[in-house]
């Protein structure tokens, strides 16, 4: 996520391009394969932000492609409008507004209902280009014409119009915009996509806005769609009108699968290998048609074995090579054994830290109040007419019998479902009825009983996605900022790393955690943003005696200052931790004290015990 | 001045075709309500149906026998498509069952295209029904009359299969809750696979009966595939009776806008699906469980 080579990216992507012409030919390149290349690779770099890195797989790219590439074309057809560079702008903005409105539709549903509608829009584009504004777009026939670019320096005019020649303009805005791609995916926001793709529902919990990202992730991916449709039409000097025929979307998520996804730079590989085998298969083997069902075939194989592609097999195998590398020197240095567990600052060396937010704000009343909160699904009542307030700064337990209903309690409290009557205050305010991602920013987190992490990205990148959340809000634009100049957020992420005792595994991804520590990691997610509230479902759920007993440890250290309600199904670690127990049971809330007064409750144990005099009768 | 009488033909022929998409919707929908996967080469079934028949009929020069071959090739086709490769994608995310079975369909039209070329082939309607008949106040050509018969029965089949045997209510069921129905017991591989094939023998049968009434192209899925999208959206993905009442929709609305002006058919029909999404974002009979 951060380079720690700054600009050696950009710099090899210069090079490359400058040598290109040098090289390519003698590799069976012609100019104009080169050249259609590039716009397919700056086309699926705006693609490969939106599916390789925010997830989400549109079938609908060829609108946007055709929408940039008909308006700058009809600008310099049918207007007269002389400058090319402004018209391929233009063109780019027609895009991204199209973009954004087809985005509020699309983005609607998620997952299959995305790709379905985005297939349909696609198509819908299609037959309006072809029909109704046949008038502006030239219909069948598109529109032939469009100049070349031309640059008056006033010694001199250039001009670019085939071949190697335009091979330069064309480079060029490549250039731009794999910098600009690589800038958006270094930048908080370029973080947050990611976080959007391993785990949505995890990135709104911890105070994104997801909808607002997703539809930035589209819009930027129409502009780029849109310049490269403005790319296509200068190339050919004509705009084709099958650029707006679903087959460019089908072609383009091929090339980009191919290449390999979430690369920036798979879509430029990706084409290089379609066009070179489409000529190659055509014209050296004679198949003819044939070539697209090789090339079918090839793609069902990459999906099927090396859904990364190529760039990302590549990486992968560089990965494992230099991992392999890292394991025998670890392995030369087995001798000595490291001091890591010293070096790590331990749970108890962060007591002091003042994590608290929604100081200022303190207000006199408890922090949470929920009165008659009540869940029915159907017919089946999984909360009844719940009371519950909590105290600042108390630490409260939450048990009952499995099926008691704490988990639909919790989710009400976090507002991830909605209660069917009742009421919340939080801090003085009224949050029934808002989203996960509104009470997350006002101070309430959750962490989860069943492990939501960003599973591709590092214990570090993990922390980062929530920490950005508070630094930055449920949304911001920040673009182009470097995510390392985000003020405060390396010391609150490594404060949060050390608090949950992986500080020493920072930079390991989290697939290769063990369970006790995505355990805290997930526990670390929800104490990142310094909520005032901290809500733990099953903290301990499926960790060894050992892990428990250390978790347990932890707990309390976190609680100093902080205000935790904690459902478990371990009373003996609840009664150790928390100062006051509310049991819950068929959904209502039997009885509240502190553990001594609930250990003594005859109702207690009955609940706990009765149904073992029923199975021994 | 609207034309009575071409109105009520076209009101036909959108019947014709709502009823041809609510069958290839319902085997869409069923195969994703069931397994989670949403078939990208649902369209390529449809026209390798067409195709299968082609070749049976031009073999046997028998309409039925066409119909059955063409149906029973694509369900064989589904089911080595769902053993071979599909069943490797139920753990992987939705994006790469998309992909692979999106790969998939391209890697059958180029197949077709490769062995049968680009032209369009027709098969003739069966005897019994060639000819027009006379409906009273308009004549209307036999055979599509008749297809709406067939398509109704085929839809009555599946009804029966998916309402009142033992199989359909463990699809049902899977639609419901797939872990729930493994977790009683029932092996819910051996389901997906029969399922996967009812679902593309669905398409499979409607690319054949379908053949009289258009020419056969490889690349006919194409648009059949992206209407299908919309009577599942409109209808409500995984729902049977949404697939049915999705396609006469669609069907109507493109027929009767067809009848104005053929450019803006698609355009309606995704104004349409877009009002449904905003009114009613899971469809208009589908439930919140899935999706």
């Amino acid at each position: 996520m951060i380079n720690q080579r700054p600009y050696l990216i950009e710099t090899l992507t210069a090079i490359g391009l400058i040598l290109a012409p040098f090289i390519l030919p003698y590799l069976g390149f012609a100019p104009n394969t080169v050249n259609r290349i590039l716009v397919w690779g700056l086309f699926g770099l705006g693609f490969d932000i939106l599916f390789g890195f925010t997830g989400l797989l549109s079938f609908g790219q060829s609108a946007l492609y055709g929408t940039g590439g008909f308006v700058a074309a009809y600008l310099l057809t049918r207007t007269g409008f002389p400058h090319v560079v402004t018209a391929l702008f233009i063109g780019m903005v027609a895009a991204a507004v199209v973009g954004y409105l087809v985005g509020l539709i699309a983005l609607r549903r998620t997952g299959i209902y995305f790709a379905m509608i985005t297939v349909a829009i696609a198509e819908v584009f299609y037959f309006v280009e072809f029909n109704p504004l046949a008038h502006w777009t030239g219909g069948e026939n598109g529109l032939p014409g469009v100049p070349s670019p031309s640059f008056d320096l006033g010694f001199t005019k250039v001009t670019f119009t085939s071949g190697w020649s335009l091979y330069g303009f064309l480079a060029f805005w490549y250039f731009i915009g794999i910098v600009i791609g690589l800038r958006i995916m270094r930048s908080p926001v370029g973080a947050v996509f990611r976080a959007i793709r391993d785990n949505p529902l995890r990135a709104a919990a911890v105070g994104h806005n997801i909808h607002s990202y997703k539809l930035t992730a589209f819009v930027i991916a129409a502009a780029y769609a849109g310049f490269a449709g403005g790319l296509l039409g200068v190339m050919q000097a004509f705009m084709p009108p099958d650029a707006f025929m679903f087959q460019t979307s089908a072609d383009l998520i091929m090339m980009t699968a191919i290449g390999g996804t979430g690369t920036l730079f798979g879509p430029l590989v990706g084409a290089s290998i379609w066009l070179f085998l489409q000529d190659f298969l055509q014209a050296a083997l004679g198949l003819g048609a044939a070539w697209k069902l090789v090339l079918g075939v090839i793609f069902v194989l990459l999906v099927c074995f090396l859904r990364r592609g190529i760039v990302g097999g590549l990486q992968d195998l560089y990965g494992w090579l230099s991992g392999r590398r890292a394991a025998t020197e670890a392995k030369l240095r087995e001798g000595v054994p490291l001091p890591v567990s010293a070096s790590v600052p331990t749970a108890a060396d962060n007591l002091a830290m003042p994590a608290q937010r929604g100081v200022p704000a303190h207000h006199d009343g408890p922090i949470l109040q929920a009165s008659g909160l009540t869940k029915r699904y159907g017919g089946i009542v999984a909360n009844s007419d719940i009371d519950f307030v909590v105290q600042h700064g108390e630490l409260r337990g939450v048990i009952g019998p499995n099926g008691a209903g704490k988990s639909t309690f919790f989710k009400m409290l976090t507002c991830e479902v909605p209660p069917s009557a009742g009421k919340i205050v939080f801090e003085g305010s009224d949050i029934t009825g808002r989203n996960v991602t509104d009470v997350c920013q006002l101070g309430l987190t959750k962490s989860y009983q069943v492990n939501q992490l960003f599973s591709r990205l590092t214990v570090r990148e993990n922390v980062i996605i929530a920490v950005l959340a508070e630094l930055r809000g449920k949304f911001r634009l920040d673009l182009f900022r470097k995510i390392d100049r985000v003020p405060g957020m390396t010391e609150q992420v490594e404060r949060t790393l050390a608090m949950v005792n992986l500080a020493g595994r920072a930079d390991v991804p989290v697939s290769e955690l063990a369970y006790g520590e995505k355990r805290r990691l997930e526990i670390g997610l929800a104490l990142a943003n310094s909520p005032s509230l901290l809500l733990l479902d099953e903290p301990l759920a499926g960790m060894s005696p050992q892990e428990r007993v250390e978790t347990v440890k932890l707990l309390k250290s976190i609680a100093h200052g902080r205000t935790m309600i904690v459902i478990d199904h371990d009373m003996d670690a609840l009664f150790e931790l928390a100062e006051r127990i509310t049991v819950l049971q068929e959904g209502r809330v039997l009885v509240e004290g502190t553990p001594e007064e609930i250990k003594a409750n005859p109702a207690v144990q009955e609940a706990y015990l009765g149904g073992m005099d029923e199975v021994a009768a | 001045m609207i034309n009575w009488a071409n109105l009520v033909s076209q009101m036909f022929n959108g019947l014709v075709l709502g009823a041809l998409l609510a069958l290839i919707s319902s085997g869409l929908t069923i195969i994703y309500g069931t397994l989670g996967v949403l078939n990208l080469a649902h369209g390529a079934m449809f026209m390798l149906g067409g195709y299968a028949g082609y070749v049976a009929y031009s073999y046997t020069d028998s309409f039925i026998l066409a119909v059955i071959a063409g149906s029973v090739f694509v369900m064989v086709a589904g089911i080595a498509m769902e053993r071979i490769i599909i069943r490797h994608f139920y753990g992987r995310p939705d994006e790469d069952q998309l992909l692979v079975t999106f790969g998939i369909g391209i890697v059958m039209v180029e197949a077709i295209r490769f062995f049968f070329g680009s032209l369009s082939l027709t098969v003739p309607a069966p005897a019994m029904f060639t000819g027009i008949t006379s409906l009273g106040f308009m004549f209307y050509p036999t055979y599509r009359l008749a297809l709406v018969g067939i398509i109704a029965v085929a839809l009555l089949v599946l009804f029966v299969i998916l309402y009142r045997t033992r199989l359909g209510m463990i699809v049902r069921a899977g639609i419901e809750d797939a872990v729930m129905v493994d977790s009683l017991g029932i092996n819910v591989y051996r389901v997906f696979m029969v399922v996967f094939g009812i679902g593309a023998m669905a398409a499979g049968f409607a690319g054949i009966v379908n053949a009289p009434v258009v020419s056969l192209t490889p690349d006919m899925g194409e648009a059949i595939l992206v209407q299908t999208f919309v009577v599942v959206v409109i209808g409500g993905v995984g729902s049977f009776p949404g697939a049915i009442l999705g396609g006469l929709i669609a069907g109507e609305i493109i027929s009767i806008t067809s009848m104005i002006n053929p450019g803006y058919a698609y355009v309606m029909l995704f104004a349409a699906m877009t009002l449904v999404l905003v009114l009613r974002p899971h469809g208009l009979l589908g439930a919140q469980g899935r999706a």
